[in-house]
């Protein structure tokens, strides 16, 4: 018998450690002889902390939402009496979240022990090219699977490990991207933390077909547990001989490093993330010459994101073709998808490219939380846009996102429902560019500046005629007088907003009006005539803008209110509106 | 070990290393919670960068701090999915609570707030993370009432 508790940080926030105490304390007070094991984000993160239990015939029972009480059951009754507890376990409904998926990149997150290398395997894929092919083969298999960069820009893998190959020089660098900015996104989190030996071994892979004498893991520093993870798999690799000298009898010498990053999103950026190495500010500079060309310390480097090196050691071992036949035209293979939001199901979705929006959110997201209406979901964070309800037709592929005007980017997918004002979106993401601004562009560092302005105004209810045609004026300034992808693609989030939720725009601006509710300055409460006259929300008004006699109907002086909400919380008989 | 000493052997490793400033800084903060003015003087006399490099550095990057910061830090995700699902309102809730803002330590040298970008557990958004002695926790789906009880439990534990 066995039995695994998933560990991804997601996991933990939710009270796994608990949950795994609770169950060793129990399987000691039976006097069970069971270890309990560990993985990493299985998936479906909307059902943590998760309980695997394999029996001994080797069924597995899934329990789900597992508290400390529920463990001790598990333990007593399944674990020691042998009577799996129905209620406890997955529904067959929550199943299919992880049956409708086509598992690539995720393909051992949650199901394997991330700190133990046996789990793994024995880098067949590695072991397979070091032995027996060429560095052009190995591109030649990436460029027949097809595989394009998932970190944004969706570029053909083959085509940059070919030029850093084509250099001459003697010391090149392959570097992994796992600064992971987009903040609503988690797919490169939970690879690092459920399988960081796919990532490494997609980097050795990587790393002989272009001739790089030291891979670097460059990991956002809010991902502790990713590099705690990462650090142990390195060791166990190097124990093995996987990571060294001499790797599999080739002859070739190869390791890898982590560098933490130190919070700064333009890093993601290849030259700003070089620049960042070197222990500079990373601050962008203009290509060519290009990283293949002249990257970290002016040698050749090449740079791929965490799920792009994920997918090596698959296509290594099942061969280009089997990749490319997943996917939708020049879109191959599979994509992670990081669901969140006004989702049911929130986790993390691998589908192959291709599937329409529609499947991804609803089928397999559940739909809407509180079933409420869908408004849009926005893809590629502060470099994206939102995709409007209209167009949930869409087919998930680099092309057909692009023609919304949003990009697949690095795969967050953040869900919009009705009570998701799109101007505050817009502000909000802005305000994010804003401030990552290296600084560098005036463009990028004043433009998004004077747009957030003309945004703050507008959601405070101040906004002026003018301000939209600005706003667009601004935009496409900003865009050409940018030189990275930062500036380039800030104003997304704005164009894309005020191409499909112009109204939206125009309602505040002209009317006076969020429609979504959630702009404060613009909301409006008011007490009903269903006030009993109980007086609690004037207790509850910290700014005594609520008076009334008792048992009578209250009343909210507006020029006091300060729209907090406090007393439409407090109040028990609905009596109090938001308009 | 004393906090300078402890520095003297980070420089050591690293004062020579081409490209190791911001190991050095992260290990700095590491060590005296945040990075002292002082320091800064002397790491550069170790490693011959110009103070004034090392200070852009240490100010081009969120994670340093120049100030020292509270035994608990307050981390508060602002990241697009908690901003969706409210993090605004548990962020000035946590703000009221303690009676201080983003950045600020509490009087009592308890607290210190930061807003970050996303902490990666955005399925169980609204996040924060509070980071101490005792390591990093994680807390999610977050309301009003929850973080209040969080942090009384906090000032409950340090009374
Ligand atoms: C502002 C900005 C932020 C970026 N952030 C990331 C990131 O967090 N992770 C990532 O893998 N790529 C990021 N990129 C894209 C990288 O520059 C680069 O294209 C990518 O890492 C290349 O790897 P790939 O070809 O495997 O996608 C970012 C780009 C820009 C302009
Ligand atoms: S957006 Fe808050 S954890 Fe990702």
């Amino acid at each position: 018998m066995k039995v695994i508790v998933g560990q991804g940080s997601c996991g933990i926030a939710t009270g796994a450690k608990k949950t795994v105490a609770a169950l060793e304390k129990a399987i000691y007070e039976n006097r069970l002889n069971i270890k309990v094991g560990t993985t990493g984000c299985i998936g479906t993160c909307y059902l943590e902390p998760i309980v695997d239990v394999y029996d001994d015939d080797g069924k597995l029972t899934r329990y789900v939402k597992v508290d400390e009480e529920k463990a001790a059951k598990i333990v007593e009754e399944h674990i020691k009496g042998g009577k799996p507890i129905e209620e406890f376990a997955i529904s067959s409904e929550d199943e299919q979240f992880l049956e409708k998926q086509t598992r690539i990149v995720l393909r051992n997150c949650g199901k394997i022990d991330p700190e133990n290398i046996e789990e793994y395997g024995q880098y067949e894929a590695a072991r397979k090219v070091l032995t027996s092919m060429r560095r052009e083969q190995v591109i030649e298999v990436i460029k027949e699977s097809g595989l394009r960069g998932r970190g944004g820009a969706g570029f053909p893998t083959w085509f940059k490990w070919n030029a850093a190959l084509e250099q001459p020089s003697k010391e090149k660098y392959i570097v992994c991207n796992a600064d992971e900015g987009d903040p609503g996104a988690f797919m490169d989190r939970s690879v690092l933390e459920g399988d960081p030996h796919s990532v490494l071994e997609g980097m050795i892979i990587g790393g002989f077909a272009i001739g790089a004498c030291e891979g670097i893991i460059y990991c956002r520093a809010e991902y502790p547990l990713a590099i705690k993870r990462l650090e142990i798999a390195m060791a166990q690799a190097r124990e093995k001989g996987y990571l060294g000298k001499n790797l599999f009898g080739s002859g070739w010498d190869f390791d890898i490093r982590i560098k933490a990053g130190a919070g700064a999103f333009v890093c993601g950026e290849e030259t700003a993330l070089i620049a960042s190495l070197e222990g500079e500010r990373g601050m962008p500079r203009l290509k060519p010459p290009f990283p293949a060309a002249k990257g970290y310390w002016q040698k050749p480097t090449n740079i791929n994101n965490v799920e792009t090196f994920a997918n090596v050691p698959w296509i290594m071992v099942n061969g280009g073709k089997a990749f490319a036949q997943m996917g939708l035209g020049p879109s191959k293979g599979t994509k992670v998808f990081a669901l969140a939001g006004k989702i049911k199901k929130g986790g993390l979705v691998e589908v192959p490219m291709g599937l329409p929006l529609e499947n991804v959110i609803f089928d397999i997201g559940g739909g809407i939380k509180n079933d409420a209406q869908f408004k849009a979901v926005q893809m590629g964070g502060p470099s994206g846009g939102c995709v409007p309800g209209e167009l949930i037709d869409t087919k998930v592929t680099y092309e057909d996102i692009n023609k919304t005007g949003a990009i697949v980017g690095s795969g967050g997918m953040i869900v919009m429902d009705e009570t998701t004002c799109m101007v505050d979106m817009a502000r909000y993401f802005l305000e994010f560019t804003r401030k990552e601004s290296c600084g560098k562009c005036v463009y990028c560092r004043i433009g998004t500046m004077r747009m957030l302005e003309i945004l703050e105004r507008i959601t405070a209810g101040e906004g002026q005629d003018g301000d939209i045609e600005k706003l667009e004026e601004l935009a496409y300034k900003v865009k050409e007088g940018s030189l990275c992808g930062l500036g380039q693609t800030a104003p997304n989030p704005v164009l894309t907003t005020l191409k499909y939720f112009r109204n939206e725009y125009e309602d505040h601006i002209y009317r006076k009006k969020c429609t979504a509710h959630s702009c404060q300055a613009l909301v409006k409460y008011e007490i009903t005539d269903k006030c009993v006259g109980c007086s609690l929300c004037s207790k509850k008004c910290p700014v005594n803008a609520i008076s009334g006699k008792v048992k009578e109907q209250f009343t909210i002086d507006q020029n006091l209110c300060i729209k907090c909400g406090k007393c439409m919380l407090g109040c028990k008989f609905d009596a109090i509106t938001k308009e | 070990m004393d906090k300078m000493e402890a520095l003297d052997k980070v420089l050591e490793e690293y004062g020579k290393v081409p490209g190791s400033l911001i190991t050095i800084l992260q290990k700095t903060q590491d060590i005296f919670g945040y990075i002292p003015k002082d320091v800064i003087n002397h790491i550069s006399q170790a490693t011959k960068v110009k103070p004034a490099k090392i200070y852009g550095v240490a100010t081009f990057y969120s994670q340093f701090r120049l100030e020292p910061i509270g035994k608990y830090l307050i981390m508060m995700c602002q990241g697009t999915a908690c901003h969706v699902n409210g993090s605004d309102e548990i962020a000035r809730e946590v703000s009221e609570y303690l009676g201080i803002e983003d950045g600020q330590t509490t009087e009592d040298g308890i607290f210190t707030i930061n807003n970050v970008a996303c902490l990666g557990c955005c399925s169980l958004a609204p996040v924060m993370m509070v980071r101490s002695a005792e390591g990093d926790e994680t807390f999610g789906n977050l309301t009003k009432e929850k973080v209040v009880e969080i942090l009384e439990e906090i000032r409950s534990r340090e009374a």
